[in-house]
């Protein structure tokens, strides 16, 4: 048993292959979720685990057909729960490596408490978070990440809530791990999901995906090629975030508890903001930045240590066990106040 | 009630064959403990034993308010005791408002012992009292009344001693203990016991205590005003070793039994819920056997992570009262079509919404057996007694995992705090928990199906060769792909509803307490067995050829019971709901079953079903 730990047997060397089920892929033609699927089969076998040890747990949505699509263990469960799923899962067989595919209904709506819980009590799980600001297989609804004003079949005069920001609500909930990645960037993807997999405890990753049928280019501002020039801004550990084409380099930095974009030939590199992944707080400020006023961040906001649920759960029990021996029924059936009637 | 006259030193002694005693007061009075501790002395004096524990769901209740009344109610005697007692022989009254509440309940010439001090103008008008009803004369006329100032004594017994006022106050329930104590000639050397451990840590108060509960018994002994006391011989029982037990803590040490035989971790998801909670409690202490409990964030979370350990093959159960199995409905539906093994404990309350949190009923049947959507059948069943529980848990996980199936488990607040003396059985006696998962690749399919059981095979991930994906979308049998197939859902709907079919061959030959044939069969369920069976067993001492079925499995219906229901006239279901298994018997059967249906929040009394016994057994002359 290794809870967190690394496998205990060795891996053989896999392929891509070896990842891909028999079963045909069901999603619309042009959907993200083909490149994300893709990304996954391609990062697994990097990550040298038995594949008979990995479970991909889903919720209800267009994302959470992926466990199928995986030849590995999985379970397409119900609506919002997979958080909750897993969080059992893992208490039950702290030896399997556990990913939970969700999205932005799924996860943040229907299935925001366990999604809250899962995170807070940092269970050793991958979370993917395919964030495409629309209900897709409900056929068009607005989500809790479409912007104000969302014009959809449910909202014919616009939407009235404001979008919940995924990263800034994982931070929130006190996530240790928390990255960004966007579908159209496979390399991205792989780099960063084999860093969330190996995190002990939750990781949170979004992955801005694109539904090409009821929100297409929703993330033109990071796929035009023109825009993503302006905004993308990748996040390095110890890298000071610069970002904008090579001809008009801009900076992120603080003014006072605020940050502000600057042209970054006009500051010393004293006053540049370095990235710093075990900076949770500094990691909240980035959670909020996004186009036009700010660039957007990709890669990995926040990667801290925490303790594990399960890890303490069943180190009580070792201890337990440890100290007194193993239960006994018929030992305990018998303790305290009894009497004998002859 | 026999009574054989003896004599003491100076006091007559009594025998009685049982009492029914109650202690009430203010819900800070200590009047739980009290009861628990007269029941532990009851137990070492050998009687057999029921209890009623009653108490507000507001925690610290205004004092000496109506709605703030707490009690404890037992009945023990020297023959077998089916309940808690339907009218009291002896009522302690502490204040005013437990007074109001529960004379009603006194028979005419019971013992009414009251705490004269709590009977101020305060107290009084909290309760609704013009005037102090001890000064009423009809009051001692119609009940031997005892009037006993247990503040005032309890203070001269412990003056100098270096506690509080509000210290002393909390040790006058040990008074009323003691003397209570001695009008049933009860042993109190297991509360001076419980005393010197409980309050080792604190000896001023464990002196306080162990004075006032002397003070008490010496009270009665020497006191004038008690010309009488009683003794009940000891209950001819089964030989044994005999625990006290209630449901909720059987419930648990049955799922701990079942980890053990089984030799499988166990993950028990949770939210706190009365009157379930308890269990979460007792299991939490019993990290040894590898039971892993959560406290989740909801009731759906609860469940679902149960469901989750399923899956990677530890035995998962979950347990809430009717409001929260309401939320589950869905997640149950998920183990109904992914065919894992799962517990589900509804320890039932009064409903609808949050109802009577603390009171108990029975009115969730239909929700077991109906409430979700589509065709999602689970295996019900139910204990009788708090002792039962455990068997019934540890057969719940049996036929969970052997069948691959949810099965519910239909307790109620009766019988989750009530408690009785329990034989304990020797755990080798239990039937084994077989769980044998698939590791042969060769063949494999996760719908596959055992053609004993229709179960399919459970496979532990981390099982090379056999991975495989299951989710809530329908299903083809065998391959386990998904399927719309009209054809397939057809067959898949009915193999679900012929595996839960498939477990009445775990069901033994139905009990018929009484004649195989009759003028009037009375069928019940769960914690209803002691009110019935006591009004059943009076019927037929009064000459009347009425016999009673008790059903532990609700779904599937035992197989002979088609057979034994008509061998009767008449055939009465009495329920704490307003008709749930009269209409499913009436259904199944096409019998002309009818209900006898009280829903207040209380056990049946069995005064109450005797005459409706009498009422259907005479109209048909």
């Amino acid at each position: 048993m290794s809870p967190g730990g690394p496998p205990a047997k060795e891996a053989p060397k896999y392929t891509k292959k070896d990842f891909e089920s028999d079963q045909d892929v069901r999603w619309c033609p042009g959907c993200g979720d083909y490149a994300i699927l893709s990304a996954v089969q391609k990062a697994m076998p990097d990550l040298g685990i038995p594949k008979e040890d990995i479970v991909f747990i889903s919720g209800i949505g267009c994302s959470s057909r992926f466990p199928y699509y995986m030849n590995t263990y999985g379970f397409h469960t119900i609506h919002g729960r997979a958080p909750a799923i897993a969080t059992g899962l893992r208490l039950a067989r702290p030896d399997l490596k556990v990913f939970v595919v969700t999205g932005d209904g799924d996860g943040l709506s229907i299935g925001g408490n366990h999604m809250l819980h899962v995170l807070r009590r940092n269970v050793n799980v991958t979370i993917l978070l395919f964030n495409n600001r629309i209900y897709g297989l409900t056929k068009g609804q607005y989500s809790p990440t479409s912007e104000l004003g969302k014009v959809t079949k449910s909202t014919p005069h616009g939407s009235a809530d404001r979008p919940v920001n995924p990263l800034a609500f994982a931070l929130g909930c006190g996530a240790t791990f928390v990255a960004r990645t966007v579908d159209r960037n496979i390399p991205h993807m792989e780099e960063t999901l084999k860093r969330a997999a190996r995190h002990k405890g939750a990781a949170f990753m979004e992955i801005l995906q694109n539904c090409n049928v009821y929100n297409d280019l929703a993330w033109n501002v990071i796929y035009d090629k023109e825009q993503k020039l302006q905004y993308e801004l990748r996040l390095e550990h110890g890298k000071p975030l610069l970002f904008g084409p090579p001809d008009d380099r801009r900076a992120v930095i603080m003014e006072g508890v605020r940050p502000k974009v600057v042209t970054a030939k006009d500051v010393p590199a004293s006053a540049l903001w370095v990235h710093d992944e075990h900076n949770v707080n500094a990691a909240k400020l980035l959670a909020d930045l996004f186009a036009p006023d700010f660039p957007i961040p990709i890669g990995v906001l926040a990667a801290v240590e925490g303790p594990v649920y399960e890890q303490i759960m069943l180190d009580q029990e070792q201890k337990a066990i440890s100290e007194r021996g193993p239960g006994d029924i018929a030992k305990l059936l018998t303790s305290g106040d009894t009497w004998r009637i002859s | 009630m026999s009574e054989a006259a003896a004599t003491t030193k100076s006091k007559s002694l009594k025998e009685l064959d049982r009492a029914v005693v109650r202690f009430a007061g203010d819900s800070g009075d200590g009047m739980q403990l009290t009861g628990e501790q007269f029941t532990t002395e009851s137990a070492w004096a050998g009687n057999d034993i029921a209890t009623l524990p009653n108490f507000p769901a507001e925690i610290r209740a205004p004092a000496g308010t109506l709605f703030g009344v707490s009690s404890f109610q037992l009945q023990f005697g020297s023959q077998r005791v089916y309940t808690p007692g339907d009218r009291l022989d002896c009522l302690v009254a502490m204040n005013p408002a437990a007074l109001k509440v529960h004379l009603r309940d006194l028979k005419p010439g019971g013992l009414l012992v009251v705490n004269t001090a709590a009977f101020d103008q305060r107290n009084l008008d909290k309760a609704g009292y013009a005037a102090s009803p001890l000064e009423e004369p009809t009051l001692a006329e119609r009940y031997r009344l005892h009037k006993v100032d247990m503040t005032g004594l309890t203070y001269e017994a412990i003056k100098d001693l270096p506690l509080n006022t509000k210290e002393k106050d909390r040790t006058k329930n040990f008074f009323a203990l003691g003397l209570v104590s001695w009008i049933y000639t009860r042993p109190i050397e297991p509360t001076l016991e419980w005393i010197t451990k409980k309050f080792s840590k604190n000896p001023s108060i464990a002196l306080a205590n162990t004075r006032v509960l002397k003070a008490g018994h010496a009270y009665g002994e020497t006191a004038e005003i008690f010309a009488e006391h009683y003794t009940i011989e000891a209950a001819e029982m089964a030989p044994g070793l005999y625990r006290a037990m209630t449901g909720n803590r059987a419930l648990a040490w049955g799922i701990l039994a079942a980890a053990q035989r089984s030799k499988l971790p166990v993950v028990y998801g949770a939210y706190p819920i009365t009157p379930a909670s308890d269990i979460l409690h007792e299991l939490a202490l019993h990290k040894r056997f590898r039971v892993r409990t959560i406290q989740a964030e909801d009731e759906i979370a609860a469940i679902t992570a149960a469901i989750g350990a399923a899956f990677g093959g530890a035995v998962g159960v979950t347990g809430s009262s009717g409001p929260g199995v309401a939320l589950k409905g869905e997640a149950i539906g998920l183990a109904v079509t992914a065919e894992l093994p799962l517990v589900i404990f509804d320890i039932q309350r009064g409903g609808p919404s949050t109802g009577l949190p603390t009171k108990t009923e029975q009115a969730d049947l239909m929700q077991a057996l109906y409430g979700r959507n589509s065709e999602s059948p689970v295996v019900v069943i139910a204990p009788a007694t708090p002792g039962d529980c455990f068997y019934v848990a540890y057969e719940a996980v049996r036929i969970a995992t052997k069948y691959m199936l949810p099965v519910m488990v239909l307790s109620d607040g009766f019988l989750a705090n009530g408690s009785e003396p329990w034989l304990i059985p020797d755990p080798a006696t239990l039937p084994p928990i077989e769980v044998g998962f698939r590791t042969e690749s060769a063949g494999f399919f996760p719908y596959l199906r055992d053609p004993a059981t229709l179960a399919r095979p459970w496979v532990r991930p981390g099982t090379p060769g056999l991975e495989h994906r299951i989710g809530g979308i329908e299903k083809q049998d065998v391959t386990g792909n998904i399927s719309y197939d009209p054809d397939n859902h057809d067959q898949m709907v009915k193999t679900r509803a012929e595996k839960v079919r498939r477990v009445a061959q775990e069901i033994p030959p139905t009990t018929i307490n009484g004649a195989a044939t009759g003028d009037l069969l009375v069928v019940g369920w769960g914690g209803t067995y002691g009110s019935i069976t006591a009004a059943v067993e009076r019927a037929q001492v009064e000459g009347k050829a009425v016999a009673s079925v008790h059903l532990r499995y609700l779904n599937p219906l035992p197989p002979d019971l088609g057979h034994i229901l008509r061998e009767y006239r008449k055939v009465l279901v009495p329920e704490i709901n307003s008709g749930q298994l009269v209409r499913v018997l009436r259904a199944e059967y096409l019998v002309d079953a009818v209900g006898f249906n009280r829903v207040r929040g209380l056990p049946l009394a069995s005064e109450e079903i005797l005459d409706a016994i009498n009422q259907l057994v005479e109209s048909q002359a």
